[in-house]
């Protein structure tokens, strides 16, 4: 933390239940190097009581604060309030595009979650399936017995961001299909139907905003062209085997 | 409660060209919107334009004439670059949907348009003095 003190306008999106969409604007000190999600949690905490928004665990493990900052995708509890405004500047903060609004800046996340439920993605993942930067290192077959969390935490930023998400309500999603990829279709043949498809990784016209956005380097971008080639892959194969 | 003004909806496609927090790729996804809208467009204009030849060669002739100014020229560039930078940009994406350089898919898009504007230099200078 520094001695330095900003003044600030925070901006945040209000709609309640039968309410036209607002922005309430609250007048704040702030310590630049604090977090936009405390500046949140300060209205909450002395100015408004009415304030709704979603978050747990301060430290981007659990994907619940993912909101819109000047109209970028941020998770809240890790993004600086220096990086995303100035002293004397206006703070705008807006609930995720693409999910349904429940109050203010929480958003109805249970599509994205039904959706990561039917292809596998998997929470916790075997470390030996962590992806490594460096080819020539290589776990050792004891590792296996170790287990991690999956790199995506499901904060639907990448699904606010696509911009094929926010006109097919059906389009399965960045997230959902790089938990897809991360199984792989050779695991589970039903899955293949499924990605393979209009809503699957056809529906994305690479735009990479879910890459740019991803605060877990999940890049879903990637592993959606990585689905793809799995795809053709898995048709020829199916397609030579039935010939043979 | 849910509210409907925040779902996925086809009504959303304005947001497509919506630039504010835009990153290399969405501008590249705005890109080739545009030209796309823009080269449909232009093929509509260009039937039309054809169908002067059913008045006979004359009428054809005239129009040729009437469209034979810099304004006009100016238009035809702004079509050949709609062409070389939605090509240059299809390129990008075919290449990164096969897995090539999808990790430094910036670099490629901004190497492919380096490329696009050269080309529509060159057309542009043999355009305004032929």
């Amino acid at each position: 933390m520094s001695e330095t003190k900003w003044n600030i306008i925070l901006k945040i999106y209000r709609q309640k239940e039968n309410e036209a969409p607002h922005y309430s604007e609250y007048k704040m000190e702030v310590d630049p190097d604090e977090y936009v999600l405390d500046a949140v949690e300060r209205v909450w905490a002395f100015m408004d009581r009415s304030l709704c928004f979603r978050h747990a665990c301060h430290h981007s493990t659990c994907g619940a604060c993912g909101m819109r900052v000047n109209g970028v995708e941020k998770l809240t509890c890790i993004t600086y309030i220096r990086d995303v405004t100035q002293d004397g500047a206006t703070l705008k903060v807006e609930p995720l595009r693409n999910f349904p609004v429940i109050s203010d800046l929480a958003v109805d996340m249970g599509s994205l979650y039904c959706r990561m439920d039917s292809v596998g993605a998997r929470p916790v993942l075997p470390v030996t399936e962590a992806e490594i930067e460096n080819p020539s290192n290589k776990w050792n077959p004891e590792d296996a017995k170790y287990i991690r969390l999956s790199d995506c935490i499901e904060c639907g930023l990448c699904i606010s961001a696509c911009p094929s998400a926010a006109t097919s309500s059906g389009y399965l999603g960045p997230a959902v299909l790089a938990g897809a990829q991360a199984n792989g279709l050779k695991h589970d043949p039903a899955l293949l139907e499924l990605v393979d498809s209009e809503d699957g990784v056809w529906r994305c016209h690479s735009a990479f905003e879910c890459t740019a956005v991803c605060p877990s380097f999940v890049d879903p971008a990637r592993r959606i062209m990585n689905l793809r080639t799995q795809i053709v892959s898995e048709r020829l194969s199916r397609l030579f085997r039935r010939k043979s | 409660m849910e509210t409907q003004r925040n779902r996925p909806s086809p009504s959303k496609f304005w947001s497509w060209f919506f630039p504010v927090g835009r990153q290399t790729g969405g501008w590249a996804y705005v890109l080739n919107r545009v030209t796309a809208l823009g080269l449909t467009f232009y093929l509509y204009l260009h039937l039309i334009i054809l169908s002067k030849l059913a008045q006979g060669p004359s009428a054809y002739d005239d129009f040729l004439a009437f469209i034979h100014n810099p304004v006009y020229t100016f238009g035809e560039l702004l079509v050949v670059a709609a062409a070389f930078l939605h090509g240059f940009n299809g390129i990008r994406i075919v290449l990164t949907t096969f897995g090539v350089s999808v990790t430094r898919q910036k670099q490629l898009f901004y190497g492919l348009m380096f490329i696009a504007i050269i080309i529509i230099l060159i057309f542009g200078i043999r355009m305004f003095t032929a």
